[in-house]
C-alpha cells in the first residue's frame, strides 16, 4: 500500500528523469541539474521533510536559512519564493505549492530529541540521516546548516514562542522546487522534531525530477520583487 | 548571590577590558567558568556573535537547537546557548536590553547585492569580519553558521513576516555570558548601513572578560 506511487502527476511522463519513492525514517541525496525541477510528494500525510542544499559544483555554497527570510521578509515559504544560498544566489525556486507549510526555524531531529519522545530504540533521526548521506559525499558535520522542514507548521507567538500546529500537510500535497544551478538536495523523510506524538510513524514520499520548461520572461519566481531580480542576476552570472 | 555576582564584575578586576572599534572583528578563548560582556555603548549596535567549543571547532553554536530547546526565538537572561551536539556552550547571565535576535543571521557582501542593490557588493559586512576573525585559529567559511545578533531587534509575526526594525537597545546595555566549557568567540561589530540594525550609524563596543568567580 504505502509504497506505490498512487499519485496522478500533470507532468508530461517522456520529460520525467527520476521517479523514486523514500520510505519513512530513510535518507535521500541527489544532484537537481539545472533547468530541472524536483518534486517532493507527501503521499500519506507527512510530519515533516528534513532538507539541505548545496550548490553542487562547489559545496561550500550551501542554503541559508537566515539570508533567504530575511531577503524576502518572511520565513515561511510558499509559491513564488526562492531558497537563497549564502552567496547571494538562487538555488531553488518554489514554483508550484500545494502544502504552503514549511518550517525554516526548528531544525533537526537527533537520537536524544527521538528517545525523549519515542523512548529507547533505533528511531531514525535528520541529524544523523544529514551526517550519513552527507559522508557518502565526503561532507559532514561542517556542512549541515540550519535545514529547512517541508511540509511542516511551527509559528511564531507574540513573544517569540515557537508552536507546532498539527496536521499541517495531507496526502497529496506536493512542492515543486526548479534547480536554477546544480542543486545537491540531501532529504531525510524523518517526523518534524517538534511532532509531539509519543509513537514513530514517519510516512512515505514520493521524489520526481523533470526536465521542466525554461523560465518564461514573466516568471513568478524571477521576478517576484527587486531583490528577486538582483538574485537572479548573481546566479545566471555563474552560467555564462 | 546576586551581589556576590555583582562583586565579580567589577571592571577592575576584569582580565581584559577593551573597546572594539565600530565595523571590527573580534575572537578570543572564553575558558570555562569566564564571563564575556558586551556593552551596546552608543546603543542600537547589533554585535554579530558566534561561539565554538575551543577544544574542537566542529562544535559549535545552533539557533535551531537552541530556539527549539527553549521554544522561543528571542534570547535574554537565562537562556542557554546550545551546540550542534545539544550541549550548553554559553548561558546568559544578565541582560538589561531583553531581547536578542536569533533568526536575521548575518549580512555578507553577497546578500547586500541582493537586498540594497548590486553596487552594495563593495561595502564591508559581517561575513567579511566573521572569516577575519576565525582564519588565526585555521577556520573558514565551513565554519559560519547562522549567528546571533545580540542587541538587534528581528520580530517575527505569525504569518511569519519578519524586518530588522528599529533597534531596542539603549546606550550602555550589557549582555553577560559565561562560557559552560572552554569556548571560542568571534565577533563582528555589524558595519551595516542601509537597514535600521546599527541607527544607520555603526558604533563602538566594550568587551570585558572576568576570570572564574
Amino acid at each position: 500500500m504505502s509504497m506505490e506511487k498512487t499519485e496522478t502527476l500533470d507532468i508530461d511522463p517522456a520529460l520525467i528523469t527520476w521517479d523514486e519513492v523514500i520510505p519513512g525514517g530513510n535518507y535521500w541525496s541527489r544532484v537537481i541539474k539545472k533547468g530541472t525541477t524536483l518534486r517532493i510528494v507527501d503521499l500519506e500525510g507527512s510530519t515533516g521533510v528534513s532538507m539541505l542544499c548545496y550548490n553542487a559544483d562547489n559545496v561550500i555554497e550551501r542554503y541559508n536559512a537566515a539570508d533567504t527570510a530575511k531577503i524576502q521578509f518572511n520565513a515561511f515559504l510558499k509559491k513564488g519564493m526562492v531558497l537563497y544560498s549564502d552567496m547571494g544566489r538562487v538555488l531553488f525556486s518554489i514554483t508550484e505549492d500545494t502544502c504552503s507549510h514549511h518550517d525554516t526555524l526548528a531544525g533537526c531531529s537527533n537520537a536524544v530529541t527521538n528517545s525523549a519522545k519515542y523512548g529507547e530504540g533505533d528511531w531514525k533521526n535528520a541529524r544523523d540521516n544529514f551526517i550519513l548521506a552527507l559522508a557518502k559525499r565526503n561532507m559532514g558535520k561542517k556542512d549541515i546548516m540550519p535545514n529547512l522542514n517541508l511540509f511542516a507548521q511551527v509559528v511564531v507567538e507574540k513573544e517569540g514562542e515557537l508552536k507546532w500546529i498539527e496536521g499541517a500537510s495531507k496526502p497529496g500535497n506536493f512542492i515543486d522546487l526548479r534547480a536554477e544551478m546544480n542543486v545537491l538536495v540531501v532529504l531525510s523523510n524523518c517526523p518534524h522534531v517538534l511532532e509531539p506524538k509519543s509513537v514513530y510513524e514517519p510516512s512515505p514520499i514520493r521524489v520526481v525530477v523533470w526536465n521542466s520548461l525554461a523560465p518564461a520572461a514573466a516568471d513568478l519566481c524571477r521576478t517576484a520583487n527587486p531583490e528577486a531580480i538582483r538574485g537572479f542576476q548573481n546566479t545566471d552570472a555563474l552560467f555564462v | 548571590m546576586v551581589l556576590a555576582v555583582e562583586q565579580t564584575l567589577n571592571p577592575d578586576r576584569a582580565i581584559y577590558n577593551q573597546v572594539l572599534p565600530a565595523r571590527k572583528p573580534w575572537s578570543q578563548v572564553i575558558k570555562k567558568g569566564q564571563i564575556l560582556r558586551i556593552v551596546d555603548l552608543g546603543g542600537n549596535q547589533a554585535v554579530d556573535f558566534l561561539v565554538y567549543n575551543a577544544d574542537d571547532t566542529s562544535e559549535r553554536y545552533s539557533a535551531p537547537d537552541t530556539i527549539r530547546n527553549q521554544r522561543n526565538i528571542f534570547l535574554t537572561t537565562g537562556s542557554k546557548l546550545y551546540s550542534n551536539d545539544g550541549n550548553v556552550l554559553m548561558t546568559i547571565l544578565n541582560d538589561t536590553c531583553g531581547r536578542h535576535d536569533t533568526s536575521g543571521g548575518a549580512c555578507s557582501c553577497e546578500s547586500n547585492s541582493v537586498r540594497f542593490g548590486l553596487d552594495k557588493r563593495w561595502q564591508h559586512a559581517c561575513v567579511e569580519n566573521f572569516l577575519m576573525a576565525v582564519a588565526p585559529y585555521g577556520m573558514g567559511k565551513r565554519d559560519l553558521v547562522s549567528n546571533i545578533n545580540f542587541f538587534m531587534n528581528v520580530p517575527v509575526s505569525k504569518d511569519g513576516t519578519l524586518e530588522i526594525v528599529d533597534g531596542i537597545s539603549e546606550p550602555g546595555s550589557t549582555v553577560d555570558l559565561k562560557a559552560e566549557m572552554n569556548t571560542l568567540v568571534a565577533i563582528s561589530n555589524c558595519p551595516q548601513m542601509n537597514n535600521p540594525c546599527n541607527a544607520y550609524n555603526p558604533t563602538p563596543i566594550q568587551l570585558i572578560v572576568w576570570d572564574t568567580p
